[in-house]
C-alpha cells in the first residue's frame, strides 16, 4: 500500500499532461473563442399584432421576490387560455450574469428580466422593438417613459431602438416611521436637505436611528448618494453618464459633495454603524421592527409596507437645497425584454402591450407591484387606497412624471460598475477607508475600463 | 485502479514480457475510459482555460487576441494583488491554525481517550466536515453578526466593549472568515491526526519514557517525526482549500467590506460571470492554478519520507 502510494506521488503529472493538454489545443486553438457576430437586427421585420388561437406557450425568466411578473402572466393566461407560461425565475444578480447565456441558447427566453441592456444589444442577442413600437402605436405613451429603453446605433443609452418595455415604473425617494417622526418634532416632510439633516441630527438626539440603510453586498447607501447627487448638481450630467454618453464623468464637483455629505452623516453615526453588515432583508426587517426613522428605497415596498406596517409609514421625494427645486428622483422601468432567438416575439410583444393597457393589468401592477403601470398618457392610473403608502408613492410618481425628474439608477450605468466599484467603494467611505475624491476617481475609473472593453 | 495480478511464482520481468508479447496497446485499453473522462472534464477545460486567457473575450462576442495582456494586469492590478494576498492570509487561518490545534487535541486524546469518551470527540470534531460549507457559511454568518452569539456572549461577560459586526468590520472580517475555515478544517486534520498516531508503534512511546522524556520531548521526538506523512496530507488539502476558498467567502461576506475579504475564486467568477471579463478571469485562473502548485509542491516534498 505504502509503495502504490509513494509510486503516486513520485509520478510526474507534466509528462503526461504536457502533450494532452497540446493534443487539446491543437484541436481547439486554431480558432479564437466566441460566434461569429449575429446579424444585426435593424428593426425592419415584419410583426402580428394578432395572438390568434393556436396553444402558445412562452417562455418567461423572472426575478424572485417580485411576484407582479407571475401574476400578470396568470391573469393574462387567464384572459387569453391558449397562452401558457413557462416561468423561470432567479435572484436579480443571478440574471445579470446569466443573461447572455440564458438569450445566446438555442432555449431563449421570450420575455426576460432585463439588467444593463448595452452590451446584450451589442451582441445582438435582444429583440428590436420598433416594429412593435409602430404596430401598436406606442407612441401614445409619454416618450419619458421609455426613454431609458433605447439604445443607439453607437451603443449609448436613452436614444434609437427600443429594447425593453416596463412591467410597472418605479420610483424611489423616503420611507419614514411615522411615529418616530412625530418623537423628532416633523409634522411635514422636509422641503429642503437643510430641513431633512435637522432631522437627521434631531433623531440622533433623540436616541433613534437617523437612517435605516443597507450596505452589505451591495451598496444600498447608494440610494441617498444619488439623491444628493441629483440635486447638487444637473440632474443630465448623471443621465449622460449612465447612457454612456461621450466624455461624461463621474468626477463631477455634484458626486463630489455629494460623497462628502454621505461621509460627514457617515461619520455623524446617521447610518448604522454596522451598515456593512446588513443586507437589504435585513434593514426591511429592522426598518419593520421601528428600527430607523428613515429609510431610502423604491415604491416596489409599498404593498408590502402597507401589509406589515398598515397607517405607521409615510414616503416623500427626496428634497432639493431649496424648497422651489424641482424633484429629481432614480426611476426606472421594471424592464423586460425579448429575446432576438425567441420562438414567440409576436406573443411576448401582444404580451408587453397588454400589461400596459389592459384595465385588469394595470390594476395588477399598482398592487401587486406597488408601481405606476406606464402606459398610454390618457389612461388613468389605477387609484389606491387613502391613507396607504401606496397612494403615496402614486402620487409621488405622477408628481415626478410632471417634473421631468426621472433619472435612471448610477448603478446601472455599466454591468458591473455596481459591484466592482460602488459597492466596495462606499464601503470603504463610510468607515473612513476611502476618501470623498478617493471615490469618485474610483467609480470613473472603473467606468472607463469597462468602456474601454 | 487496475493493476494486473502478480502470480506469486513469476518473477516481474516475466509478467512485463507477457504484457508485450500480447501487444502493446493492449494495456492502454484498460485505461481509455479513465483517460476519455480525464480529458474531456480535466485536460480540456483546463486548456480552454489557458486559451481564453490569451484573449480579450466577453463571453458571447469575438474574442480579440490579447497575447500575455491579462497576465500583465493580474500581476500589475494593486486590487488583484491584494485578492491574492487575501488567499495567502487565509492560509494562516484555514492550515497552520486547524493542524496546529489539530496535532494538540489529536496528542490529547491518544492519552486519555478510549472508548466511547474517544468517539463522541472524534464525531464532535468531525462534525463540520459534514456540514456543506455554504450552511456553514450562513450559520457562522448569523452567529458573527451585530446581534449574533458571540457578540451577546462578549456583553454577557462585560466585554461589550469588543462587540462588533465581525464580518461587517475592516480590520475584523479577512480574520473572522479565516476563523470559520479553521473551524471546517479542523476535523478533518484532527481525524487524520489521531488516526495516524495510532499508527506510530507504542514501543517507541515506550522507549522514549524509559529514557526519561516528558511530554514534550516525547511529542517532539516520536509524535511530529511519525505523523509527517499524515501532516503532509493536511496541509496540502487545507492550503488548496485556503488559495481555492470560494463558498464561504460568498456566503459570509460576498467580498466586503472593500475588497477586504475578496478571494482570487471569489474574483474569478466576479470577472467571468458579472464583468464578462473571460479572458482576465481565466488568467487569473491559470495564475491561481501555479500558485497552488508553487505552494503545495514544497509541501509534498518536505513531508515526503525519506527514502529506504
Amino acid at each position: 500500500m505504502r509503495r502504490y502510494a509513494r509510486k503516486l506521488h513520485a509520478g510526474r503529472p507534466a509528462l503526461v499532461l504536457a502533450p494532452l493538454m497540446a493534443a487539446t489545443l491543437a484541436i481547439t486553438a486554431c480558432s479564437a473563442p466566441g460566434a461569429d457576430p449575429v446579424t444585426e437586427d435593424d428593426g425592419d421585420t415584419e410583426v402580428s399584432t394578432e395572438l390568434g388561437s393556436d396553444p402558445i406557450t412562452l417562455e418567461m425568466y423572472a426575478e424572485t421576490g417580485f411576484p407582479l411578473a407571475k401574476a400578470l402572466a396568470d391573469e393574462f393566461s387567464n384572459q387569453y387560455p391558449n397562452v401558457t407560461f413557462n416561468v423561470r425565475e432567479d435572484q436579480f444578480t443571478v440574471i445579470v450574469e446569466n443573461a447572455p447565456r440564458v438569450l445566446a441558447g438555442d432555449n431563449a427566453p421570450d420575455i426576460i428580466r432585463l439588467p444593463t441592456m448595452i452590451d446584450l444589444v451589442s451582441d445582438g442577442l435582444l429583440k428590436n422593438l420598433d416594429p412593435y413600437f409602430d404596430a401598436y402605436g406606442w407612441d401614445s405613451f409619454p416618450a419619458s417613459q421609455l426613454e431609458q429603453l433605447r439604445i443607439a446605433d453607437d451603443g449609448t443609452r436613452g436614444s434609437g431602438s427600443l429594447y425593453g418595455m416596463g412591467l410597472g415604473y418605479s420610483v424611489t425617494g423616503v420611507f419614514y416611521n411615522k411615529e418616530l417622526a412625530e418623537q423628532v418634532g416633523m409634522t411635514e416632510p422636509p422641503v429642503t436637505i437643510a430641513e431633512f439633516e435637522e432631522l437627521l441630527a434631531a433623531a440622533k438626539d433623540a436616541g433613534i436611528q437617523p437612517i435605516m440603510q443597507f450596505n452589505q453586498d451591495t451598496a444600498g447607501i447608494n440610494f441617498p448618494h444619488q439623491a444628493l447627487q441629483n440635486q447638487y448638481g444637473d440632474p443630465q450630467e448623471i443621465a449622460d453618464w449612465i447612457f454612456q454618453k461621450e466624455g461624461a464623468t463621474f468626477d463631477t464637483p455634484a458626486a463630489l459633495k455629494a460623497t462628502q455629505t454621505i461621509e460627514k452623516w457617515a461619520q455623524a453615526g446617521y447610518f448604522p454603524a454596522d451598515a456593512n453588515a446588513i443586507d437589504y432583508t435585513a434593514m426591511m426587517g429592522q426598518f419593520q421592527e421601528g428600527n430607523g426613522l428613515f429609510m431610502f428605497n423604491g415604491d416596489w415596498e409599498s404593498g408590502n409596507l402597507d401589509s406589515n406596517m398598515p397607517g405607521e409609514v409615510g414616503f416623500f421625494l427626496f428634497p432639493g437645497e431649496t424648497a422651489d427645486a424641482s424633484h429629481v428622483a432614480m426611476s426606472a422601468p421594471n424592464t423586460f425584454g425579448v429575446g432576438a432567438k425567441a420562438k414567440n416575439p409576436d406573443a411576448a410583444a401582444f404580451f408587453l402591450n397588454w400589461v400596459h393597457t389592459n384595465e385588469k393589468a394595470r390594476e395588477i401592477s399598482v398592487q401587486v407591484g406597488g408601481s405606476s403601470p406606464g402606459g398610454p398618457a390618457d389612461l388613468e392610473v389605477p387609484t389606491a387606497a387613502e391613507g396607504t403608502v401606496l397612494a403615496q408613492t402614486l402620487a409621488a410618481s405622477g408628481q415626478l412624471a410632471e417634473e421631468n425628474g426621472a433619472v435612471d439608477f448610477t448603478a446601472n450605468a455599466t454591468g458591473s460598475i455596481f459591484a466592482s466599484a460602488i459597492t466596495p467603494e462606499l464601503q470603504k467611505l463610510i468607515v473612513g477607508e476611502q476618501t470623498p475624491e478617493g471615490y469618485v476617481q474610483a467609480v470613473q475609473a472603473q467606468y472607463e475600463e469597462e468602456l474601454s472593453r | 485502479m487496475t493493476l494486473p495480478a502478480t502470480g506469486s511464482t513469476s518473477p516481474a520481468r516475466a509478467h512485463r514480457n507477457r504484457w508485450a508479447r500480447s501487444g502493446r496497446w493492449s494495456g492502454w485499453l484498460w485505461v481509455v475510459p479513465a483517460l476519455v473522462m480525464y480529458v474531456v472534464f480535466v485536460v480540456r477545460p483546463l486548456t480552454l482555460t489557458f486559451q481564453y486567457s490569451l484573449y480579450d473575450w466577453n463571453g458571447i462576442g469575438v474574442a480579440r487576441w490579447a497575447g500575455l495582456d491579462n497576465y500583465l494586469t493580474v500581476f500589475t492590478d494593486s486590487d488583484l494583488l491584494k485578492i491574492i494576498g487575501n488567499a495567502f492570509v487565509l492560509i494562516i487561518f484555514f492550515s497552520f491554525i486547524p493542524v496546529g490545534v489539530g496535532l494538540l487535541v489529536a496528542s490529547l486524546v491518544r492519552r486519555m481517550a478510549t472508548g466511547l469518551f474517544g468517539t463522541a470527540v472524534r464525531t464532535i470534531l468531525f462534525l463540520p466536515q459534514v456540514i456543506p460549507l455554504v450552511a456553514a457559511g450562513i450559520a457562522w454568518s448569523w452567529l458573527l453578526s451585530s446581534s449574533g452569539v458571540v457578540n451577546q456572549v462578549l456583553r454577557a461577560v462585560g466585554l461589550g466593549g469588543l462587540a462588533r459586526p465581525w464580518l461587517g468590520d475592516f480590520d475584523t472580517a479577512l480574520p473572522s472568515v479565516g476563523m470559520i475555515g479553521a473551524w471546517v478544517s479542523l476535523g478533518l486534520c484532527t481525524i487524520l491526526l489521531i488516526t495516524g498516531i495510532g499508527k506510530i508503534d507504542p514501543s517507541l512511546y515506550e522507549a522514549a519514557r524509559m529514557d526519561g522524556a516528558g511530554p514534550v520531548r516525547e511529542f517532539v521526538a516520536v509524535t511530529l517525526p511519525g505523523l509527517r506523512r499524515e501532516i503532509g496530507v493536511c496541509l496540502t488539502v487545507t492550503v488548496i482549500a485556503a488559495l481555492a476558498s470560494f463558498d464561504i467567502v460568498y456566503i459570509s461576506t460576498s467580498g466586503g467590506p472593500g475588497y477586504q475579504t475578496t478571494v482570487p475564486g471569489l474574483e474569478i467568477y466576479r470577472l467571468a460571470f458579472a464583468q464578462r471579463q473571460v479572458g482576465l478571469a481565466s488568467a487569473l485562473a491559470i495564475v491561481l492554478m501555479a500558485l497552488v502548485l508553487l505552494c503545495v509542491l514544497p509541501i509534498q516534498r518536505l513531508t515526503r519520507e525519506e527514502k529506504g
